[in-house]
């Protein structure tokens, strides 16, 4: 369910004339901004993106980037956007805009969705940036990680509820041969460098989401540990932490992104970035969910937590999209 | 018509490309019970049993099969969706390892296309492609077979130049390679030829041919940029081999294949100019040559629409 709170009605051109007046004058009026645009649906603030393109000319966006900065900055301008669009432009980001692509967020793209979304922000990624999603992700990595990322966006994954369990159990050996393979003996020894990875990417990237938990459960019946635990928790391995952020995310999509938020208020100074991108795309989805399993799984609230780790108006924002009235 | 005549007529028909169902139906059907005797005692389509009566060869018989059959896969094949059509194409190639095929589906469809193959091929087969291709595929083919029929490429003619200009560099310099490692297997090409646009390779093949005049060979990796970048040609070739005297049984097929995926599209004029530029004569001419009956009826029609 998701925890954001809108009206039933609304009036586009008066938003779009207080979110106005907020930009005028000497500073900004945050407050304002936060009280609309963290109180509208996807459908509501197109609206109010049309209303404000026409009433004066601007394009809202535009206007937000320059009046507004940093991960507040950000936050907005990223929840402003419709849903598809934002996954493209998200996934732009972490491809083009820094050193490294950050694989993380082209996973969550590749992993949380149906294959016709998945589909859908492909398509929306090619008007927006006249490239592919997936030439973009291949000419930004390299070797393992690439053929990974690069099958996980391309794959048009079966959707059938149908498993075949010997194909499931053989491929849960495979996966034993490939990950244990340099660790130690028999099962239960995580850590040690994959023996190859063409077997684990091949699978993860094409077999059908209850095709791989079926493979995953034989895995864990037959080595005794989950495959998660196998792959080891080098930290300096990026490929390793890919597949096994991939795995998880394909086995519990909620729980992993809880994971996500967690990590990302875990070490000095937070990662706001993950943290916004969490909570953004999910305040119209799932959040509720999250937060309950994000209470059972650290004892403390999300309200909680961001609460108290950020600050000013990018926390009345993050507050706001958790379903907070009472903020203000 | 003599009776030799008539022998000759009757063996022509059985042993062609098609079947030629008019002169079956004029010869076998006025024969007597003596003429079809005289016919299997001097026809090498029977042998002689040791229980004194003359047989059919069977491998004559199954010949026979495939030719008669030829029409109505024509017809099967084209009243079906394109989208069924491509799927079904893909998995009997795969079930026959004709890679080429699998190649020239994935390459020479648009985007869309070959995204509603996917679609139908999970409907059909309650699989996706990519993870069949990916788990029956296991000598070098794969990574190239699995990047091509998951592709959905840009389509718009926005190219980059320079990134053109170095990713030729890249595949050329490949292709010098070829003994020491085959192309298919180097991952920049993979990734060129699997992600890129048609526009952006066609630039990619025009810098190519600049550096070196040579590009077209038989390698799997000319091919494949064959079917990306000039279709035409790709095409007019396969149909030319399905012509030719005493090609086998997969060669053949792609004459019905290639009409009948293509005759709808663009592509048959570009095809049939191209066809007659290499070889001089018009596709419908050399047909008409080779094939029989209601089948090259069948084909020359298609190929004629539009026209």
């Amino acid at each position: 369910m998701a925890t954001l709170l809108a009206p039933e009605d609304f009036s586009p051109g008066e938003d779009a004339m207080a979110l106005n007046k907020a930009f005028e004058g000497w500073g900004t009026d945050e407050k304002t901004i936060i009280w609309i645009l963290g109180h509208r649906n996807a459908d509501q603030r197109k609206q109010i993106r049309l209303a404000y393109q026409e009433i004066y000319l601007e394009d809202l966006i535009k206007k937000l980037k320059y009046e507004l900065s940093g991960d507040f900055e950000r936050a907005v301008c990223h929840w402003i956007l419709d849903p598809v669009e934002r996954e493209a432009v998200l996934a732009y980001e972490a491809i083009i805009k820094n050193y490294r692509p950050d694989y993380r967020v082209i996973l969550e793209t590749a992993l949380t969705k149906s294959a016709e979304e998945l589909l859908t922000v492909k398509r929306t990624y090619q008007f927006l940036y006249k490239r592919s999603l997936e030439e973009d992700v291949a000419s930004h990595t390299a070797g393992d990680m690439r053929k990974f990322l690069v099958a996980v966006v391309s794959v048009y994954r079966y959707e059938g509820e149908e498993i075949e369990e010997e194909v499931a159990h053989s491929e849960a050996n495979i996966l034993g041969d490939e990950i244990q393979g340099g660790g130690g003996s028999g099962g239960g020894c995580g850590g040690g460098a994959l023996k190859g990875a063409e077997e684990i990417i091949r699978i993860l990237s094409t077999r059908s989401k209850p095709q791989l938990l079926a493979t995953f459960n034989y895995y864990k019946q037959i080595h005794g540990t989950s495959i998660t635990k196998s792959l080891g928790g080098d930290p300096a391995d990026e490929f390793s932490a890919a597949l096994r952020a991939a795995i998880q995310c394909i086995k519990n999509p909620k729980r992993y992104l809880q994971k996500v938020v967690s990590h990302s208020m875990n070490r000095v100074g937070t990662e706001e970035d993950a943290l916004s991108r969490v909570i953004v795309t999910r305040a119209e989805k799932d959040l509720k969910e999250m937060k309950d399993v994000y209470l059972e799984k650290t004892g403390r609230s999300l309200d909680d937590a961001v609460a108290s780790e950020t600050t000013g108006d990018y926390k009345a924002f993050l507050l706001t999209l958790l379903g907070n009235q009472d903020y203000f | 018509m003599a009776l030799s005549d008539e022998f000759q007529a009757l063996t022509k028909s059985f042993s062609g490309f098609g079947v030629d169902e008019k002169s079956m139906i004029s010869v076998l059907g006025k024969w007597h019970k003596d003429d079809i005797k005289s016919y299997r005692k001097e026809s090498p389509h029977f042998v002689q049993d040791d229980r004194l009566f003359e047989k059919w060869v069977d491998p004559r018989v199954a010949f026979l099969e495939h030719e008669f059959l030829r029409f109505k896969n024509a017809v099967v094949l084209w009243t079906m969706h394109p989208w069924e059509r491509d799927a079904r194409l893909m998995k009997e190639a795969l079930d026959g390892q004709a890679y080429g095929v699998i190649i020239e589906v994935a390459c020479t469809r648009s985007s869309e296309e070959l995204l509603g193959a996917r679609r139908a091929y999970h409907s059909l087969f309650d699989h996706s492609i990519e993870e069949d291709v990916a788990s029956r595929v296991n000598d070098s083919h794969r990574k190239l077979l699995v990047g091509l029929v998951s592709s959905y490429r840009y389509e718009g003619t926005k190219v980059q130049e320079a990134i053109a200009k170095s990713e030729a560099k890249i595949l050329f310099a490949a292709k010098k390679n070829a003994d020491k490692k085959n192309p298919i297997e180097d991952e920049e090409v993979v990734r060129i030829v699997t992600t890129r646009s048609k526009p952006h390779l066609k630039a990619i093949f025009k810098h190519c041919k600049e550096i070196n005049e040579d590009v077209d060979d038989e390698s799997i990796l000319a091919k494949t940029m064959q079917c990306l970048c000039t279709p035409q040609t790709y095409f007019s070739k396969v149909l030319d081999a399905s012509l030719c005297h005493g090609a086998d049984e997969n060669t053949k097929k792609a004459l019905t294949r290639v009409i009948v995926t293509r005759a709808d599209e663009e592509d048959m004029k570009a095809i049939k100019e191209e066809y007659h530029k290499q070889h001089g004569v018009s596709l419908s001419k050399n047909i008409d040559d080779v094939v029989n009956g209601n089948f090259k009826d069948f084909l020359l029609t298609l190929i004629a629409r539009g026209d």
